[in-house]
């Protein structure tokens, strides 16, 4: 773990750059978190994404697998691999400050 | 990470429910890294998407000693039936989905599913023999193509 400044707040993030305190989040981080892996700007259904990833996070200590993302947040799965082509899972988890998802599926 | 996987293109050669998922998890664990993912059914893995039989996958109870199954307890009739519904329902538990299902997944996340032609031949299927979201009927040649540049795994 390291610490690492994101729209001028220190926050602790892994080797990766996943917050490993999903309280340190604001959607500042979320933005410029976003811009650095090329999402820019974020629209409504990717803050649509994110906030169903994290509620779910927080709800349940679990991040969500791409199976419930496409069934349960609203945006199918062919929608959610346009808004995030380099993986949904995995960048909604880091731009919404959670931990990395340790799933398989 | 110059290094890093970009495409995977997976052979899937074996139809039954042991020989068909690790082909498509590691497929959709492409996906979801936002690699490149082709998916080649070959053989009897080409049940996988073939309409007719892909709602019915079944694990192999004779001649799987991974199984750990007496061969004369594992040939008695409906043992194969139960242990897959056995399996079924431990993968529904994990979020795994049953193998239809997984093949839309697959498909909406972008992978490229594909048939071999000469197996097609041989069974005397047709492209209606397979889902609509099949990508093509190709030969082994045009498979080496699309592979091209990538890492190619076979299951």
């Amino acid at each position: 773990m390291s610490t690492a400044v994101i729209a001028n707040y220190p926050i602790e993030v892994d080797a990766e750059g996943f917050l490993q305190k999903p309280e340190q989040w604001t959607e500042e981080i979320a933005v410029a978190i976003a811009r650095e892996v090329g999402i820019d700007p974020l629209t409504t259904p990717h803050w649509q994404v994110i906030r169903f990833m994290r509620d779910r996070y927080l709800q349940t200590g679990q991040a969500p697998s791409i199976r419930t993302l496409g069934k349960e947040s609203g945006v199918s799965t062919k929608e959610l691999y346009q808004l995030f082509p380099k993986g949904p899972a995995k960048l909604a988890a880091r731009i919404g400050g959670i931990p990395k998802p340790h799933g398989c599926i | 990470m110059s290094n890093a996987i970009e495409k995977v293109s997976i052979i899937i050669s074996k139809g039954s429910f042991e020989g068909i998922y690790p082909g498509l998890i590691m497929a959709n664990g492409a996906r979801m890294e936002g690699i490149e993912a082709n998916v080649f059914f070959t053989f009897f893995g080409m049940d996988a998407i073939n309409k007719k039989h892909y709602e019915h996958l079944k694990v192999a109870t004779v001649g799987n000693p991974g199984l750990h199954l007496p061969t004369m307890v594992g040939g008695l009739p409906g043992m194969s039936a139960l242990v897959t519904r056995q399996m079924e329902k431990k993968m529904e538990e994990l979020d795994i989905p049953p193998v239809p299902e997984f093949i839309t997944l697959l498909a909406d996340s972008g992978a490229k599913l594909y048939a071999c032609k000469a197996s097609v031949e041989m069974f005397d299927l047709t492209r209606e023999s397979f889902i609509d979201e099949l990508e093509g009927i190709i030969t082994v040649g045009e498979f080496y193509g699309l592979a091209a540049g990538g890492q190619i795994i076979f299951t």
